[in-house]
């Protein structure tokens, strides 16, 4: 959007501007506020300027990762729930053919990797893979187009992307990663312990570099699995920033990212359900060996 | 993009929409699905079942018609050996009575001879008597020459 790149004071502030979360958080008595003030008590506040934002610490929440999140895991749920609702074992019809065939898809590669009996697996790996669908697909969403109608009803920073955010990505693999835990505690029990002591040397001699070297791998996953996904997507809605500054730049170049935006867009189609499909496969792979006895 | 409590807030909401998708969304999707395999498989079972009758009926009319058609054919035969046989009696019948008809016919004829014989030969003397008198003109005495006259008649 061409007006609108021109309201900042350089392609820089565009972007940063469109890289930063509206905040919800604590902040300090001290902290310097954005008309310059200085804040006298210590009390959370939704920021307004990326100068208050960086001065909340850990005790602060994206307002806008949060919303969307929340948002389309409401809408997934709520669009399955009335699917399930009104089910019936006769011919399947329009929503209800979709949605099952999602299910099924789900649930054939559930049957694929994990081979226990847990009825909470498929659930997890439905979930996960719509939710993260649709978190990456608000990235086709024209990266201007919410931000700026949210900003001129009063809203001056808002990220729609919920995977662009690593808090919402970590968490979602630390959720998973919880659970690994969880299942290897009850179905192995202390067998999880004797399991990362005593492999890949077993010997008690190398008890300690076992531990070091399974705990290094245990905690990589969850890591690798947010960290895959966010930096996939942050990568893409960069591009999309920056084929969205050239709008701004002349007839010539706005034809030109027009054309770019689109070629991204499309290639950004087999992305989406490619990172969503990946963070499912992996949380069944994981859920899988934290039931597996060796 | 700083790291702070949002990480905590997605692991509790995503812990809440996992929840409630087990609880709510999955169970009642899955078990349409499976009622609907099972249905299928119900339906396709029953058409299996349907052909293998059909098959079975379908012998059972071939076996059925095949009895009939020798039994009807075993009518047929035993009705006209039945005819034949009737045919034969009838023909038997007729010719004893013919037979019976000739020769009581014949009896008839020779009782009639007999008779015309029996008048003859009681008349031979007679006639004989008649006939001589004529040739020799004179009166014949019968008494005298009756011996003679019964011996000829005999002889007749």
């Amino acid at each position: 959007m061409a007006s609108e790149a021109g309201s900042y004071a350089n392609a820089g502030e565009y972007i940063s501007h469109h890289l930063t979360n509206l905040t919800y958080g604590k902040l300090e008595a001290g902290a310097t506020m954005c008309d310059g003030s200085t804040l006298e008590t210590t009390q959370w506040v939704l920021g307004g300027c990326s100068a208050e934002f960086n001065q909340m610490g850990f005790m602060a929440f994206h307002v806008d990762s949060m919303i969307w999140s929340i948002l389309l895991g409401v809408i997934f749920l709520f669009t399955f729930w009335r699917v399930g609702k009104k089910a019936t074992e006769g011919v399947p019809t329009g929503m209800q053919n979709f949605v099952e065939t999602i299910v099924e898809f789900i649930d054939s590669q559930v049957r694929d990797t994990f081979h226990g009996r847990n009825p909470w697996i498929a659930p997890i790996a439905l979930t996960v893979f719509v939710w993260v669908f649709l978190s990456n697909l608000m990235d086709i969403i024209p990266v201007d187009l919410i931000p700026y109608t949210l900003e001129l009803l009063g809203v001056k920073y808002q990220k729609i992307v919920p995977s662009t955010d690593p808090n919402i990505t970590l968490g979602t693999a630390v959720f998973v990663f919880f659970l690994m835990i969880y299942y290897s505690f009850k179905v192995k029990g202390f067998g999880f312990i004797k399991e990362l002591s005593f492999t890949p040397f077993n010997h008690w001699v190398f008890v300690p570099f076992n531990l070091f070297l399974e705990l290094v791998g245990l905690i990589a996953k969850p890591f690798s699995l947010g960290l895959r996904l966010f930096g996939n997507l942050y990568a893409a809605e960069m591009i999309f920033i920056l084929i969205a500054l050239m709008f701004g730049a002349g007839i010539f170049f706005a034809v030109f990212g027009g054309v770019l935006q689109m070629a991204w867009a499309i290639f950004h189609i087999m992305v989406i359900p490619l990172q969503a499909f990946i963070f499912m496969v992996l949380t069944i792979v994981y859920l899988s060996q934290a039931h597996e006895d060796h | 993009m700083n790291f702070n409590a949002t990480f905590i807030g997605q692991i509790v909401v995503f812990a809440i929409f996992v929840w409630f998708c087990a609880k709510f969304v999955w169970p009642p999707i899955m078990d349409a699905m499976q009622a609907r395999q099972k249905k299928i498989a119900e339906g396709l079972d029953s058409a299996d079942r349907a052909a293998k009758d059909l098959e079975l009926a379908q012998h059972d009319v071939a076996k059925k018609l095949q009895e009939a058609k020798q039994e009807a054919a075993a009518i047929l035969e035993q009705a006209n050996k039945r005819a034949a046989q009737l045919v034969d009696e009838a023909k038997a019948e007729a010719r004893v009575e013919g037979e019976r008809i000739v020769a009581a016919a014949q009896s008839e004829v020779d009782k009639e001879v007999n008779a015309a014989r029996e008048e003859l030969r009681s008349r031979i003397s007679e006639l004989t008597l008649a006939g001589a008198e004529r040739i020799l003109g004179s009166e014949v005495d019968a008494k005298k020459h009756s011996e003679l006259l019964d011996k000829l008649a005999a002889e007749l």
